[in-house]
């Protein structure tokens, strides 16, 4: 028999790498390790809770969905944007391409979510080696008002080619199903999307860690000296824009099937906007960041929400018609601030926290 | 070292470089021996660097014949002149601050990586396999080599000026090459990392064999360790020769001293 003591120290103090392989995991230490799978114990408790009908509904299923959607795009984006360092304001047309190419393929040849949203991805990375190309001769706020005409073009594209996306009444899709087994609750489609979103995460952290993603870095850091060094510059951006746009295309066809339809104003510039600013808040070039980043953006609008309609209960009905514009404000305000006091993101903050907690109770006792 | 004429490396004729109406490099022609140290010195602004930039193939000369062990570099884009074999340092340092030392080391194997797009992203075994055989040649081979083992895991942009450069000569070996350019190495550097330095260059060139194209400022540093010395001014080359030679020659002392006006 172990004792408790000992039990703990193998648990979450041991530190210890005896090979390069080890050294280069996800999770490098045991206590990391631990804590993952306590989050997915996490999960699973709260879904079976779910099921019992006690703790988180429908609604906070929702809302959880929305935030595990945006955070495929979004680790797409980061890839793109805080690794190889090459700005899009384009990835909701990205999604948006993601997200028409499924429907179609979903109500008129009737494919599996699953299948349509790997060709979904396919299409839209294809999209992405277009618009790469002219990562060839310009970088900077220059790339990124080209493809901002991509943006436009595909703002223009949905809303008027109507043989194809039925303009602005958008294609309804019907419930999303795993090879004929319906997710019809929003549980249910959690327990696909977290699946998939597992994937991705592990996959472009998988990228990261591989010749292809230092590559990334590398022309991010210097392009000059990545050519020298031995780095083929412009098909690394290509494959850099195309595999961004392909997490943003699986991202758009598990939107579509998240809201039942796709219609032009989810892929609208203003969302290009949005995911640009969760990637920044939560850390250029961060994995982890983009978690935090994803979530602070998409539950402070509806934490606002709730508040304000909380306040309308307790005090006055007609505060939400006053403080209506008041949420726009904070929000906005948040994160002019956020900008301003943490410009590395989000990560820059968990990183001191988990430094704090490294050497917690004696912090006089350094390294 | 004993050389025999016909064993170069590196044999360039007639390499012509201009900025519009300036001319950088004056027809230049050099030959580089098989595993010699060979040192290319001038004034500032003689050209040293912009021929560097020319075996590179990042600067695109006007006119060249550049044969490097049986090929011609003219025409060849940089990351392909890499991948035959020329590795080179930079006079203020490249590196790629926002990664650790291992990981800048790891770049410098970059072409010699297998590369699988779906390998990487599921983290196949036989991706997996070949990045650990090169991480283990890696940390054997250069880190230990270059004494950098502690700083593994420190991110680039934290580290003091003299071990990034070791960082960028580190990472210039990981390229197993040939032929290693060194641009200006030792400038700004203390007597002590100077001697380090010195002391790798000749382990790069005694153990593993590398042919070294120098350039250096300071003079006693290179008429010490060099087996040929090339002089430049102005974009032309005014000598080539044995260490001792070259110190002699008029020409050298004039460009370095100036003329001795008589009146």
């Amino acid at each position: 028999m172990r004792t408790v003591s000992e039990w703990y120290n193998s648990t979450f103090s041991s530190t210890a790498v005896f090979n390069h392989r080890e050294d280069e995991r996800i999770f490098r230490t045991r206590f990391k390790r631990t804590w993952f799978y306590i989050f997915l114990a996490v999960n699973v408790l709260v879904f079976i809770a779910s099921s019992l009908g006690f703790g988180a509904n429908e609604y906070h299923y929702f809302i959880l969905n929305l935030i595990l959607v945006n955070l495929v795009a979004v680790i797409g984006l980061n890839l793109l944007v805080g690794f190889t360092g090459l700005l899009s304001l384009g990835h909701a047309a990205f999604m948006g391409v993601g997200a028409y190419t499924s429907a179609l393929l979903i109500t008129e040849a009737g494919f599996p979510l699953v299948i349509s949203m790997i060709i979904a991805g396919l299409v839209a990375a294809m999209a992405g080696l277009i618009v790469g190309i002219p990562s060839l001769r310009i970088k900077g706020f220059y790339l990124m008002v080209a493809t901002l005409a991509f943006q436009m073009v595909i703002d223009y594209g949905v809303i008027h080619w109507e043989s194809l996306t039925r303009g602005v009444r958008g294609i309804e899709l019907p419930t999303p199903d795993f090879f004929g087994l319906a997710l019809k609750e929003q549980k249910s489609y959690f327990v696909f999307l977290f699946a998939v979103t597992i994937v991705m995460m592990w996959g472009a952290k998988n990228l990261t860690r591989s010749k292809i993603g230092r590559a990334f870095v590398a022309i991010r850091d210097n392009d000059i000296s990545a050519e020298i060094i031995g780095i083929p510059i412009f098909p690394y951006k290509l494959l850099a824009f195309s595999v961004s746009a392909f997490y943003a295309g699986v991202a758009g066809a598990l939107f579509a099937s998240l809201m039942r339809t796709a219609i032009p104003e989810d892929y609208h510039m203003m969302n290009s906007i949005m995911l640009l600013a969760m990637v920044i808040i939560g850390g250029m070039g961060r994995l982890t960041g983009s978690i935090f980043g994803v979530i602070f953006m998409t539950m402070v609008p509806v934490l606002l929400d709730n508040f304000f309609s909380y306040l309308s209960i307790v005090y006055d009905p007609n505060i939400t018609i006053m403080l209506g514009p008041a949420k726009e404000f904070v929000y906005g305000g948040l994160i002019v601030l956020f900008i301003i006091f943490e410009p590395e993101g989000m990560f820059a903050i968990w990183m001191r926290i988990r430094d704090y907690f490294r050497i917690w109770p004696l912090p006089y006792i350094s390294e | 070292m004993n050389m025999t004429e016909h064993d170069t490396l590196l044999d360039i004729k007639n390499l012509t470089l201009s900025f519009g109406a300036r001319k950088v490099l004056d027809n230049i022609s050099l030959s580089v021996p098989r595993g010699a140290i060979y040192s290319i010195i001038g004034p500032n602004g003689a050209g040293k660097t912009s021929l560097i930039n020319c075996i590179n193939m990042h600067y695109k000369p006007d006119s060249c014949d550049m044969m490097f062990d049986g090929i011609q570099l003219k025409g060849i884009y940089p990351h392909k002149v890499a991948a035959l074999g020329i590795a080179r340092t930079f006079q203020k340092v490249e590196l790629f601050h926002g990664m650790t030392v291992l990981d800048n080391i790891k770049l410098g194997r970059h072409f010699l990586m297998k590369f699988s797009f779906l390998g990487s992203f599921f983290r196949l075994p036989n991706i997996v396999k070949d990045e650990m055989k090169h991480r283990q040649e890696i940390e054997e081979e250069i880190l230990d080599f270059m004494g950098l083992s502690s700083f593994r895991y420190s991110p680039v942009g934290a580290l003091p000026f003299g071990v990034r450069k070791r960082v960028d000569m580190a990472r210039a070996l990981a390229m197993k090459p040939k032929l290693l350019l060194l641009d200006e190495i030792m400038a700004g550097m203390a007597m002590e990392e100077k001697e380090d330095i010195a002391s790798y260059i000749m382990d790069v060139q005694r153990d593993l064999g590398v042919t070294i194209i120098w350039i250096e400022h300071d003079l006693s540093a290179v008429m010490d360790l060099s087996d040929r010395v090339c002089v430049l001014n102005f974009g032309n080359k005014i000598t080539e020769g044995l260490p001792e030679e070259v110190q002699k020659h008029p020409q050298v002392i004039e460009a370095y001293l100036g003329t001795q006006e008589v009146k």
